[in-house]
């Protein structure tokens, strides 16, 4: 079964894709990161929980199997299309109103820096509905309030279907708190970001 | 989990434009300056101290005006005093194989932390001088803009809980020992040796508003300048070159880079991933 035809519209109009994952999500944003197209026309970024002090290999396995251009994310880096930039470990990022990146070493949320309510709550803040966001596979509730607020602001929002997350408690939490506009399997995402 | 708590409170709204009333007003009637700090984490961080104080922006307004004391705690809150002891373990490799050397051509050598909050990286650094043989010949001044954070600094007592949690750090640095052998524990504390303490000084200093007060052999100032606008970060850092001595070595933040055309003449870089540089020209 493909997406429907209004998610598909916005998909394609969507400026920004943002993608959240903790445990059991390495794989498929590897997975999704291989299959984006390098016409791609969006900003894409990626905040994945991860062990500090370990941060270079996430970074080069991805850059090497992406056909888009790839950073780390550095203080005050400009946010542009085509490029996928991953939040470093260690710190949460947020945007700015004029398009920047700021990183911030303050306190962990759920026990994670980077956390993904941090980068979603600013990017609701600053793009709103020009986004598109997916929470992944992952066992803690990390993300699931960041997405609230992006659904909220008119963002699209997807959660991956909790049976085909390798942990759900993740995506679980979104639906349970009513962030997830969409729930879907996970071929159901590689078809959406193939289209 | 008290982050958590604040995150999932979404009755607190605040706009721009409520933010820049707060900046005129602190700096009005407190004299700092906070208009050249990055405005999403500056609302992040307001957003915080109105739902840990339980109060609306309209109580936040009347205690900064009436309440003196509030002030300590809002400043306390709005600075991020997050930090640990050797963050980025391959940073500290650098400095000792990169750095160190100079330093120790020097019959004395001078290091300023600029934004030391509650101390870590004042005494990771004189860690590092210590290892080197290098104690009584160099002095670490740490600053910061919070008096509060200042006297945990100076005390060097932290809970035995984060101490462990360095451990991990101090062992990828590849500094010989443990991070325990420059403590000393008593119950769930652990106080930094005295004499890794001799050779420090910590003292307020605001990088927004305050000069030069020292000429030194090496400055670090690390993940202080991601709170700060591009304008902001080049007065700093002229601030800096100044304060540095002919060829003295400015160190980054490991996100933080030098991207002014007209600074990256003045500074050259020494090590390009853990961004430490090294003043040139006059």
């Amino acid at each position: 079964m493909g997406p429907d035809k209004k998610l598909i519209e916005r998909w394609k109009s969507a400026e920004i894709l943002l993608l959240g994952g903790s445990a059991g999500s390495f794989k498929l944003v590897f997975q999704i990161i291989k299959l984006l197209s390098s016409e791609l026309n969006k900003a894409v970024i990626i905040v994945i929980h991860r062990k500090k002090n370990y941060l270079s290999e996430i970074e080069r396995l991805f850059a090497e199997n992406s056909r888009i251009l790839m950073r780390e994310i550095a203080d005050k880096d400009i946010l542009n299309k085509n490029t996928i930039y991953i939040a470093p470990a260690n710190y949460h990022t947020l945007i700015e109103k004029e398009g920047t990146f700021s990183l911030d070493v303050s306190e962990a949320v759920w026990f994670s820096k980077p956390s993904i309510d941090v980068t979603f709550e600013s990017f609701a803040e600053v793009y709103k509905d020009r986004c598109i966001a997916i929470l992944l596979s992952g066992a803690n509730q990390d993300g699931a309030e960041g997405l609230l607020k992006l659904r909220n602001s008119g963002a699209t929002t997807i959660a991956q279907h909790p049976e085909d997350a390798e942990m759900d408690e993740m995506p679980q939490a979104a639906i349970n708190i009513g962030a997830a506009e969409y729930i879907l399997r996970t071929e159901e995402i590689f078809n959406l970001l193939n289209t | 989990m008290a982050g958590k708590l604040i995150m999932t409170d979404t009755s607190v709204i605040i706009s721009s434009t409520q933010i820049s009333e707060l900046i005129d007003l602190v700096k009005r009637i407190h004299g700092f300056d906070f208009s050249g700090y990055t405005k999403a984490s500056l609302k992040r961080r307001i957003t915080r101290i109105m739902q840990l104080k339980k109060i609306s922006y309209y109580d936040l307004k009347h205690m900064l005006v009436n309440d003196q004391s509030f002030f300590q705690d809002f400043l306390e809150e709005i600075t991020v005093n997050v930090t640990e002891m050797f963050r980025d373990p391959t940073f500290y490799k650098a400095v000792n194989s990169q750095v160190v050397p100079y330093l120790s051509t020097y019959q004395h050598s001078k290091i300023w932390v600029a934004g030391c909050s509650t101390g870590e990286e004042v005494y990771s650094l004189a860690i590092l001088m210590r290892e080197a043989g290098l104690s009584q010949k160099s002095f670490i001044y740490g600053t910061d803009i919070n008096t509060e954070v200042l006297k945990e600094a100076r005390k060097g007592i932290y809970s035995l809980r984060n101490i462990k949690s360095y451990a991990e750090n101090y062992q990828l640095t590849g500094l010989r020992g443990s991070i325990s052998d420059h403590f000393t524990i008593l119950y769930d504390a652990a106080s930094i040796h005295n004499e890794l303490k001799q050779n420090t000084l910590f003292s307020v200093h605001n990088l927004v508003s305050d000069g030069v007060f020292n000429e030194f052999q090496l400055i670090s100032c690390r993940n202080v300048f991601i709170y700060f606008e591009t304008e902001l970060q080049e007065r700093i850092l002229e601030l800096f070159y100044q304060s540095l001595c002919p060829l003295g070595y400015l160190c980054l933040g490991s996100k933080e880079t030098i991207r002014s055309d007209a600074f990256k003449k003045k500074f050259k870089v020494i090590n390009q991933k853990e961004n430490i540089y090294q003043k040139v020209g006059s």
